[in-house]
């Protein structure tokens, strides 16, 4: 697979390998997911129009499927986000939880809404539409690929000021 | 699918259906009727619009019909409360975010939405909420979104990558935000797209030519034939009045099964194009003048008996010139006045230029099967064929047999052409090479065989070394339990063609397969029952006609007078004809539509009927019979090519011409065909000899998909795809930096002394030393013979 011309990073067309061959041999659409994953993590965050043509090339997919999966799981950005991946879950536990002030504090303290970067490109606040699967330690917050459970405003206000 | 039967119950009725089929299909054939969106017989089972669920005894919940295979004993119930309920609740969900707009809806009146509302909906909804609104996008000229209405069943999806082979539609987000996209709102660009405007349910889809301009229940729907390739599929014209509005397939699954062509449903547009000829038009002293049909089929059969009698012009010097896209009808009686007269100078080929082996050749161009028979193929050698845009419907039946069957499907081209299937091989040599290229070939399959050469092919084939590529397609053929040989369209347009039917006819024997021909046009094969060839009469009768010259020599003999039947002279054939028009005293052309070319090169000008305004009849690849009806008065003053022609006779005082129907003329010429019996064997000629081929650059083209005929040229909605071909010289990237130019150059190209400055693209598909022009279009006008050598210098 290497050997094809390919706009993707040799770093990520490795990765890429290592998930095709899990998969049959003629099942390379399996390997997707994973690799819009490898992809997003090396460009900062995002997939572009170019990389996800990349990737479908690569697996030899369509361009569409590749975007229906795209747009359809929330972990992919298709537009342009801060360095730093911030997301607080809203889902029933949490809303129980009390995640709704953290919500606000993190507003206000960052000056954006849900959905958008701050001005400096630090912070990305993502509307997390999903339960992230950790019920028991509500109000919990991701971050890049970090979990912080049983948060209050002053726990988020540290881990936030040290964000790079 | 095993073949066991069970027996099933559906609504108290005993049913007997195949183990594992699936319920919808079994209620479908006993017309129990089902609610549905999503599922469709052609398409795969997605059991996303869960309409068909109904009641099954045993079962806790409802279950979708078509997702739920039959088992022994089941018990149905398709109307009970249970059933009627889970249906009632389904269309309520699918009209939650439905905006209701059937009164600007175009699909209003046919819509599958509406009728199942109200077969199933309720009056009043409990939703109260707001609705969501999907923006819309343009995905091309021929299809119309307005995505607020989709319901998301997904036919659309599925006929892109099941049927046309090319995913180019999907569905992006998801919960509310789902919609249908199209890649980064790309234009679609299969051939096949047309129809997702038929299977889309809704009016989310719907035909952009027609937009709101009729309603489904002002129209009156009329059968037809497609009036474009080879296959005729099976068409409904909606007339509104006396306007045609728009073209739908109708089903046949033996010719085009549910589907057309975008070329088929879209050509229409043609018929009220501004360029329509809608009076005689007769030239007096370089004037062109109206006037009524009286005067002008007296200025014609006028000159043309002043021709006759006048010994030193003679009725060889009268030629007709006829498209292969004329009806049957109009090429038997253009061939009987032509014969009646005493000349045989008449011909439909006038894309060919090898006419070498014309009096070996079949009674006329047939498949060699039925085009059903096509999706059961394993192996399958097309030479010179661009069968996706020339005929997308056999293109459609072999990508079944690659899909279904695992098929071998190898082309030799020249140039590389996509196809919208897995190819096994996929050779394209410039096309001076290609003879050479199917001698290797046949080389393979005489070695394969290890039977002695055919005597006449021995000079060619003696010490050829074919390659590996070579050996598969003839192992695949040979060890295919169902093979073929198909010559397309480009093989019978090259100047060797002789030489390549004949390659191709000991590649078939030797590999046992099949060997069949594709034609041009969508009556090549009625053109040569009916007699429209120089060289034989009706249904292939060689003896005791009148014998002619063919295209190729009309252009060469100056004739006194010319019949054009359809014909735009600089854009229908590959010889360069304008100078041989220019010198005859008198060309008349029987034309639906006025050109400049025409004026300049015809005397009269004759208003004929297009294909919705005549009846008439087609023959197909298959031998098939199709007749269709005038559906709508011609515009103007035109008329039927066949009464034009018949009236001409009269004029004329030729016997046995008093047809009062076109359906007399059919019939005449059917009692003549009744005997033949279709085969593709020739006879093998004289020992062939074969030139080598030379360094030079050489001119190669083809007849780009919607330039095909005069009607297609003006298909404005087609003319704005991407297979509207513009007037430009592509090379690859080798023969470029060869001669010296660069992509986006303008470029000045010379041939036989004429030359025309175009603008050159680099394209990578055309083989090395080949310079392509596409043929057809626009520009065409200024060159000379579409195969000739080219010179092409920087400007």
């Amino acid at each position: 697979m290497s050997t094809v011309d390919t706009q993707l990073s040799k770093h990520s067309c490795e990765k890429i390998d290592a998930l095709i061959a899990k998969f049959p041999a003629d099942r390379k659409k399996s390997a997707l997911l994973g690799a819009l994953n490898v992809v997003q993590h090396e460009n900062q965050g995002f997939l572009t129009e170019a990389l996800m043509d990349a990737v479908a090339d690569y697996l030899q997919l369509a361009k569409i499927e590749v975007y229906e999966v795209a747009s359809f799981y929330s972990m992919y950005e298709l537009k342009p986000v801060a360095r730093h991946n911030v997301a607080i879950c809203t889902n029933i536990c949490c809303m129980l939880m009390g995640s709704q002030t953290i919500v606000d504090h993190v507003e206000k303290k960052l000056g954006i809404k849900l959905g958008e970067s701050t001005a400096d490109g630090r912070i990305y606040l993502k509307i997390e539409e999903e339960c992230l699967a950790a019920c028991t330690g509500g109000p919990m917050m991701q971050v890049d690929h970090v979990y912080h459970e049983n948060l209050t405003a002053e726990k988020v206000d540290e881990i936030l000021d040290g964000l790079e | 699918m095993t073949e066991e039967l069970v027996t099933i119950t559906v609504d108290g009725q005993e049913l007997k259906a195949p183990k594992g089929a699936m319920l919808i299909s079994v209620t479908d054939k006993e017309n129990i009727r089902v609610p549905r969106f999503c599922y469709h017989e052609k398409l795969s089972v997605a059991a996303n619009c869960r309409m068909c669920l109904v009641e099954v005894e045993k079962a806790p919940k409802p279950l979708p019909a078509c997702a739920t295979p039959i088992m022994e004993g089941m018990v149905v119930h398709t109307r009970s409360a249970k059933a009627k309920a889970a249906q009632k609740a389904i269309m309520e969900f699918l009209l939650i975010n439905h905006p209701l707009d059937c009164p600007i809806c175009d699909q209003g009146g046919e819509c599958e939405l509406q009728d199942m509302a109200m077969a199933y909906g309720q009056d009043v909804s409990q939703y109260s909420e707001g609705k969501r609104v999907v923006l819309d996008k343009s995905i091309g000229p021929l299809i119309a979104t307005e995505l607020t209405r989709c319901i998301h069943c997904t036919r659309c999806v599925r006929f892109g990558e099941e049927i046309a082979g090319v995913r180019e539609m999907g569905m992006t987000n998801r919960g509310e935000r789902a919609r249908i996209a199209t890649f980064m709102n790309q234009a679609v660009t299969s051939e096949l797209s047309g129809n997702v405007i038929d299977l889309c349910p809704v009016g989310a889809l719907t035909a952009k030519p027609s937009r709101f301009a009729a309603r489904a229940w002002e129209m009156i729907q009329h059968a037809s034939v497609a009036p474009h390739d080879c296959v005729g599929s099976n068409v409904f014209v909606h007339v509104l009045r006396h306007d045609v509005i728009r073209v739908v397939p109708r089903d046949n699954e033996a010719i085009n099964e549910v589907w057309i062509s975008d070329r088929d449903r879209f050509s229409y547009e043609g018929i009220h194009s501004e360029e329509r000829l809608t009076t005689p038009m007769v030239k007096h002293n370089g004037e062109w003048k109206r006037t009524d049909w009286d005067t002008a089929m007296g200025v014609v059969s006028d000159k043309i008996k002043a021709m006759l009698e006048d010994d030193a012009i003679g009725v060889d010097k009268i030629a007709a010139l006829v498209s292969p896209n004329s009806t049957l009808e109009e090429l038997y009686l253009a061939q009987k006045l032509m014969r009646s007269m005493g000349s045989g100078n008449i011909d439909h080929r006038l894309r060919q230029s090898d006419f070498s082996d014309q009096n070996s050749v079949p009674v006329m161009p047939w498949l060699g099967q039925d085009i059903e028979d096509l999706e059961n193929l394993n192996a399958a050698l097309l030479i010179g064929s661009n069968v996706r845009k020339d005929q997308p419907m056999i293109s459609h039946r072999l990508r079944k047999a690659v899909v279904n069957n695992g098929a071998q499907i190898s082309f030799i081209n020249p140039r590389t052409y996509e196809f919208n299937f897995p190819v096994a091989s996929n050779i394209s040599v410039a096309q001076q090479r290609l003879v050479n290229e199917l001698a290797l070939i046949a080389a393979a399959a005489y070695k394969a065989s290890k039977n002695a050469m055919a005597p006449h092919l021995k000079n060619i084939l003696t010490g050829l070394k074919p390659t590996v590529e070579h050996k598969a397609i003839i192992s695949q053929l040979k060890t295919a339990e169902k093979s073929t040989v198909l010559m397309g369209n480009l093989a019978s347009m090259h100047p060797n063609s002789s030489v390549l039917r004949a390659l191709a006819e000991a590649i078939a024997i030797e590999t046992g397969s099949v060997l069949g021909y594709l034609s041009e046009g969508a009556n090549a094969a009625g053109a040569w029952l009916a007699g429209a060839v120089p060289h034989r009469g009706v249904a292939g009768e060689s003896e005791n006609i009148v014998q002619g010259y063919h295209a190729g020599e009309i252009n060469n003999q100056s004739p006194a007078a010319v019949i054009l039947l359809n014909v735009e002279p600089e854009l229908d054939s590959v010889h360069a004809m304008k100078n041989t028009l220019a010198q005859a005293d008198m060309v008349v052309a029987i034309t639906a539509f006025d050109s400049p070319t025409l004026r300049e090169t015809a005397n009269v000008l004759l208003p004929a009927a297009t294909f919705t305004e005549t009846s008439g009849t087609f023959v197909n690849i298959e031998g098939a019979w199709q007749s269709f009806k005038g559906v709508c008065p011609p515009q103007g003053d035109a008329r039927p090519a066949w009464k034009i022609l018949r009236v001409l006779a009269n004029l004329l005082d030729q016997k046995d011409f008093d047809y009062m129907s076109s359906e007399d003329v059919r019939n005449e010429l059917r009692s003549q065909c009744e005997s033949i019996v279709l085969s593709n064997t020739t006879v093998a000629d004289a020992s062939i000899e074969m030139n080598p081929a030379g360094d030079e650059l050489m001119r190669s083209g083809d007849v780009p998909m919607y330039a095909g005929d005069a009607l297609l040229r003006r298909a404005t909605s087609l003319q704005k795809t991407s297979d509207a071909d513009t007037f430009c010289l592509r090379v690859n990237s080798a023969e470029a930096a060869r001669l010296g130019v660069m992509g986006s150059d303008s470029v000045s190209v010379t041939q036989e002394g004429l030359s025309a400055l175009m603008n050159l693209v680099i394209d990578n598909s055309v083989p090395d030393g080949s310079a392509w022009i596409p043929m057809a279009i626009k520009g065409n006008e200024q060159l000379g013979n579409a195969f000739a050598a080219i010179k092409v210098e920087k400007v």
